[in-house]
């Protein structure tokens, strides 16, 4: 008897919070196509740079290449293919506005409505941003399936089930990583108040060390084993080496599980972060 | 047991001294200077249920501070409150389901959405049922006339209109206590007027207990049974704003009407002239003598009209605060303010 009332309050309280969940989604996606015009423009406007990029490649290839057609391992259609991948990787896991609006929020004292209401902030901005990507999908959708439609001769074969299902795992973990990551940044700002700085040197790093601007397989094997080890060539290396076969096998199930292991490692640090920022906190702005 | 009760309550934060100038910003960045502020420094205070509380002081006197503890925002640096049986800065979801905290100064609404949105997702977090929820929406925007703004993007809103959502976005849950820093704070006379009417009516229905810091003196009087003048995060004074008057202010303000056109005589004798446009005349006087001071004046002039007022509210405030801000170990016959309580 207990156990069925312990049981139905237990899914009571499930229900409830996808209640909310659902709610602050709905409400976030409201907010994001408020201005349309703006957020459709800009949304387009990301798609420029593909032009450029594959221009670049080709200069590159033709200046460099050896006989086989490579350049590090890759030939130039594996190249413009990796290019296109990374930008729906960064698509998953860049977080516009993250870091910098938490710590305002901070600075400002607006992060008081967070601690009086019976919410958790980092859930509430995380449901959020899931808002805020799915607007973007929906609007960056056809024009995604153009490109790669015009581009469909870059891409030598289509990856497996298996291969696939990994690439699809490490673009959603890729945006967790994000996630919280760059909370942890913002996070910074109970400290720090000013986060402009921090967040400079996270973007310059991840511009170069995350496999945004050229494979990492380019760079020497002395700076790569560095590289393996640090969690920022989650955000756009790995899912199109994944896709593209450069990773197999057990090296594969192995990077995939390092890659759970960092994730975890920014959920608790962003928690740890919050928990003593909020106690640090003296509640700047009036 | 009191639904408030704040024993020895200390907060002290730690300020960065900035020295004067670019020369000041570039050592700052080697070596700062921190001062210690006590904001709030050994504050008792029990609060009843039902009570309508006003917090006076100073700008900086700790007042918003003291509401930031309640509100389980800040940590204190030591001392003890106990709101509803809960510690606020533990932040239970329990807590916080049974206060509210409206600022002034803070907007908590969804900028570019209609409030009524804001309002739904307040329904979701606060649990409200959906019987209720319409009910009390129903209530608060009849009681605040917002019922025609309820699907205009907040942006869009006065700043009357704003705090009447903020209000009714407070109030949806219910809650037990309300926390108000500066409600009013910007508002044009009629705005600050039906937030008060409203505010008064809603806690005589609800019997709810609101804490309310402003600088309104209107507010106050039209509000508070019960004030607490807060200075130097000390608490100077506890007990009702008549009391107040009372003992701040010694004097009267008496206008005469005379039925004359010439300048009168002997006025300086009477108490200290503060206007003289015939026919009318304003003069001070002293509390005790204003009785005899009206004879005299009956005997002296022909009189067409006389009222007798109290100081405007403000300057009795200012001189509490005046009061309060000079050192304690005077010895002054007014100094001693013991707590009515």
């Amino acid at each position: 008897m207990s156990n069925t009332v312990v049981a139905t309050t237990i899914s009571h309280t499930i229900g409830h919070r996808f209640k909310v969940w659902w709610m602050i989604f709905k409400i976030s996606l409201e907010e994001r196509l408020a201005y349309r015009g703006d957020f459709a423009l800009g949304t387009l406007m990301r798609f420029l740079p593909i032009v450029t990029q594959i221009f670049l490649w080709g200069a590159i290839f033709s200046a460099g290449m050896t006989e086989e057609g490579k350049l590090f391992g890759y030939s130039y259609t594996d190249m413009v293919a990796y290019y296109l991948l990374t930008m729906l990787a960064r698509a998953f896991s860049s977080m516009p506005g993250l870091a910098t609006g938490i710590a305002a929020e901070i600075r400002s004292g607006e992060i008081k409505k967070y601690l009086i209401q019976p919410v958790d902030l980092l859930g509430y901005l995380f449901l959020r941003r899931i808002a805020h990507k799915v607007a973007y999908y929906a609007i960056a959708l056809l024009p995604f399936a153009f490109v790669f439609f015009l581009c469909r001769g870059y891409f030598s074969s289509f990856p497996d089930l298996l291969t696939f299902g990994a690439f699809l795992a490490s673009l959603v973990m890729g945006f967790l990583i994000g996630y919280y990551l760059e909370a942890c940044i913002g996070l910074v700002g109970f400290w720090f108040l000013e986060v402009g700085s921090l967040l400079f040197i996270y973007m310059l790093l991840s511009f170069f060390l995350s496999g945004h601007m050229f494979p990492l397989d380019i760079l020497p094997t002395s700076v790569k084993t560095v590289i393996e080890l640090l969690p920022l060539k989650y955000l756009a290396y790995y899912p199109p080496a994944i896709f593209l076969g450069k990773i197999q096998g057990w090296a594969l199930v192995y990077g995939l599980l390092i890659e759970a292991v960092w994730l975890l490692f920014f959920v608790v640090l962003s928690r740890v972060m919050f928990h003593f920022g909020v106690k640090r906190y003296s509640g700047f702005g009036g | 047991m009191s639904i408030i009760e704040i024993k020895d309550l200390n907060k002290t934060y730690h300020v960065h001294q900035k020295k004067e100038g670019l020369w000041g910003s570039l050592t700052g960045l080697f070596r700062r200077e921190y001062k210690e502020v006590c904001a709030v420094k050994d504050l008792n205070l029990q609060v009843e249920q039902g009570e309508f509380v006003a917090f006076l002081g100073p700008n900086g006197a700790g007042k918003t501070t003291t509401l930031k503890l309640l509100s389980g925002v800040i940590n204190p640096t030591s001392g003890s409150v106990n709101v509803m049986g809960y510690v606020p800065w533990e932040r239970k979801n329990e807590y916080r389901r049974r206060f509210a905290l409206v600022m002034g100064q803070k907007n908590q609404l969804w900028w570019d959405l209609p409030a009524r949105e804001s309002f739904r997702l307040h329904q979701q977090i606060y649990q409200i049922d959906n019987k209720e929820f319409n009910y009390t929406l129903t209530e608060l925007s009849d009681l605040l006339q917002i019922g025609k703004l309820l699907d205009q993007p907040v942006r869009e809103l006065s700043l009357g209109e704003r705090m009447k959502m903020e209000l009714t976005a407070a109030l949806l849950h219910s809650p037990e206590i309300l926390f108000l820093d500066e409600p009013t704070i910007g508002l044009d006379v009629i705005a600050q007027h039906n937030i008060q009417n409203f505010l008064k009516y809603y806690q005589k229905e609800r019997k709810i207990t609101i804490l309310l810091t402003s600088h309104y003196m209107k507010d106050i009087a039209a509000l508070c049974q019960r004030v607490v003048v807060i200075a130097q995060g000390q608490l100077k004074y506890d007990g009702s704003l008549g009391e107040i008057i009372d003992q701040f202010s010694s004097t009267k303000e008496i206008t005469l009407s005379l039925d004359t056109n010439d300048q009168p005589t002997g006025l300086e004798d009477l108490g200290e002239v503060l206007e003289v446009n015939l026919p009318r005349v304003k003069l001070r006087v002293q509390r005790n003598k204003v009785a005899a001071c009206i004879s005299r004046i009956m005997d002296l002039y022909t009189v067409e009209d006389i009222t007798v007022e109290e100081l405007p509210l403000e300057e009795v405030i200012a001189n509490v605060f005046a009061h309060m801000s000079q050192p304690s170990d005077t010895d002054k016959p007014n100094e001693e303010i013991v707590s009515s309580r």
